[in-house]
């Protein structure tokens, strides 16, 4: 590793670095539907994802490797995003024309609830807008959480907050 | 339970600490300092500090993270290292002595520790496991995150998970004899390692020896970094995740690291506001996805930054952040102020080789390791024959590494004690063990830093011979 990666600077992995890792999913995919983004850019010695994907669609030659995603077997069901231990597995849809969808883990309580409103938080902790919870489901104490977003919103929201 | 602070009563919860139960109730004092009589609170939380030295029933320097409350127990405060002499209201009672032999004495029970006595119990050996602590498990107890790693290493577990699953084996295997609350104060010649517990004084003497003592958490040199409030980042994860205590309210993290970036997750699930992460070097030190993880709830990291010195009347109530230049100096005018109540210090850690250089082992130093380690074979003994080291008091590396290198040490230790057609299948897995660890596991770049640091305490078996000759050890274990 030769310069400082901006990643290492700033806690937020841009889009370019995503796909110069291969790590985003081509345009062809998300416009098919749900797809996984592995925000995971560096060579950690991991690789939960790659076993419990159902699909086998994610591969690793040694443990240190970066993941590969198979576009044509993913079908963004979201195991990943609760069985990563960096919480660095997302799953968006913005196949559909009225609204985008992300799915993120989520490990604070008050669990969220389906049909709440929530607040959007993109990568710099910044609120972006609210949205709807679609779809809520627990594993080993991380909740997995699909919301609906504003159009648009699909690459950036990355986190949700609840507020009672 | 009630027990008295002072004459004040305090209700505190059954299987929790004593300076965990006065933290809960508001009590940040815990000692004074000795010549200035400043007011001492805690900080490390895992009994490798002496802030939180009390008199318990009239027994001085008592270490009260260690101590479990008991009803009707009395705690004051103590100035500095007081008196060892007994007071008139302690009761004295001569404890019986115990001689244990035994295979293997393994001192500590966190990863490296609990790795080691089940993979020597699976060969057959008897093993005595000391650990300082009223429950085993060291740090993994507070890790509340999922691990890295593959699914046969715990890899997806949480670390107080991957602790219970330890205990539970260990403590239904016959071979393997738990002594808690008990201090593994000093090896003499002959062997035999001195065990002081509340039960009976032990003289173990086992035919080979593991250390696996773990690590301290550094301090860092500001205005009033003595302050109630100024807590070693570990030390509040024992807090509100081993204990699920609330530590503060607004607190603001100084270090980078993994852990400090760790904790700071942490504390935002405990619901505690963290106004900031600071670290020194102009890049953040732990890996990308522990900074992503904060990032997007809001946390800055505010890099060159550190922290210059705290205020508050017995306890935080301020502190001041100030930009560095490329020297590491202080930039005038750049100060910030956050109104915080907890100042948490990851700054990373120190080995604790006490018991390893109390022994004799010949160490070197590695800026990469945290300090002084004990030199060591690939296998992990050191230059005290049959003395082992693995996990954090090897060099600080993190709780995988620890659970391998425990394993190593324990094959290791099996090729030389059972019988041959046993000791080949150890060596065999002690071998594809050590190349893993180094050729697979150390691959990472994440990793390169420890593995150089490895790489320089780390000689072949001749090179050890000779080190044995030029520094001869003054004892041996076996
Ligand atoms: S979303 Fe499902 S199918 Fe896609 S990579 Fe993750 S686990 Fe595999
Ligand atoms: S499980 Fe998560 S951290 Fe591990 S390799 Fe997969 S994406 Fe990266």
């Amino acid at each position: 590793m030769a310069a400082v990666q901006g990643f290492r600077k700033t806690g937020v992995v841009g889009l370019e670095d995503l796909s110069a890792l291969g790590l985003l999913p081509p345009e062809w995919r998300l416009r098919k539907g749900p797809v996984v983004v592995l925000e995971c850019p560096e060579m950690i010695p991991c690789n939960i994802c790659v076993p419990y994907c159902p699909t086998k669609a994610i591969t690793m030659e040694r443990l240190i490797d970066l993941p590969k995603v198979n576009w044509d077997k993913c079908t963004g069901c979201g195991v990943c995003v609760a069985v990563c231990p960096g919480l660095a597995a997302f799953v968006v849809d913005l196949s559909k024309e009225d609204a985008d969808y992300v799915t993120v883990p989520h490990e604070f309580l008050p669990a969220p609830k389906v049909g709440e409103e929530v607040v959007l938080l993109n990568k710099h902790g910044e609120r972006v807008g609210k949205g709807v919870v679609t779809r809520v489901w627990e594993r080993n104490k991380t909740y997995v959480v699909t919301v609906k977003t504003p159009k648009g919103l699909g690459m950036e929201v990355r986190a949700i907050w609840v507020e009672r | 339970m009630t027990f008295y602070y002072e004459g004040q009563p305090v209700e505190a919860y059954e299987g929790e600490s004593v300076a965990v139960a006065l933290y809960a109730a508001g009590f940040d004092s815990l000692s004074w300092s000795s010549s200035l009589v400043r007011p001492r609170g805690l900080f490390c939380m895992i009994g490798k500090c002496s802030s939180c030295f009390m008199i318990v029933d009239g027994v001085p320097n008592t270490k009260t993270c260690r101590e479990p409350v008991r009803e009707g127990m009395r705690v004051e405060r103590q100035r500095g290292w007081a008196s060892p002499v007994a007071s008139e209201s302690v009761e004295l009672s001569e404890l019986p002595e115990v001689r244990i032999d035994t295979d293997v004495l393994i001192v500590g029970g966190g990863p490296a520790g609990l790795s080691a006595a089940l993979t020597l119990a699976e060969f057959g050996l008897d093993v005595v496991l000391v650990d300082e602590h009223f429950k085993l498990g060291g740090q993994l107890l507070k890790q509340t995150h999922k691990f890295f790693g593959s699914v046969d290493l715990f890899g997806g577990m949480r670390g107080f998970q991957i602790a219970e699953d330890y205990v539970k084996r260990i403590s239904s295997n016959p071979r393997i004899k738990v002594l808690l609350e008990s201090v593994a104060y000093g090896a003499f010649r002959g062997g035999i390692v001195g065990v002081a517990s509340k039960e009976a004084h032990y003289f173990v003497k086992p035919k080979a020896l593991l250390a696996s003592t773990g690590a301290q958490e550094r301090y860092l040199d500001f205005v009033n970094n003595d302050l109630p409030g100024v807590i070693g980042a570990g030390g509040a994860q024992t807090v509100m995740n081993e204990y699920g205590v609330k530590p503060g309210e607004r607190a603001l993290v100084v270090g980078s690291g993994n852990v400090g970036l760790i904790v700071s997750y942490q504390l935002l699930q405990a619901g505690v506001k963290v106004e900031a992460v600071v670290e020194v070097l102009p890049e953040i030190g732990g890996w990308f996805v522990h900074a992503a993880k904060i990032r997007r709830y809001g946390i800055p990291i505010l890099l060159r930054h550190t922290v210059k010195e705290v205020s508050g009347n017995g306890r935080v109530e301020k502190a001041v952040v100030v930009e560095v230049d490329e020297k590491f100096n202080p930039v005038p005018g750049t100060e910030k102020e956050f109104d915080v109540d907890l100042v948490l210090l990851a700054v990373g850690l120190e080995p604790d080789t006490r018991f390893a250089m109390q022994c004799g082992a010949v160490a070197r130093w590695s800026p990469e390791l945290g300090g002084l380690v004990p030199l060591r074979t690939l296998d992990l003994e050191t230059s005290v024959p049959n003395l082992y080291i693995a996990g954090d008091s090897a060099g600080i590396e993190e709780a995988t590494t620890a659970i391998i290198e425990g394993k190593i040490a324990a094959l290791s230790i099996a090729t030389k004690l059972v019988e041959s057609s046993k000791a080949s299948k150890a060596r065999e897995e002690m071998d594809k063990l050590i190349r893993f660890l180094w050729d697979v596991y150390r691959a990472s770049p994440l990793l390169a830093r420890a593995r150089k640091g490895k790489e320089s305490v780390t000689v072949s078996r001749e090179e050890m011979d000779k080190l044995r000759v030029e520094f001869p050890p003054p004892i041996s274990f076996g």
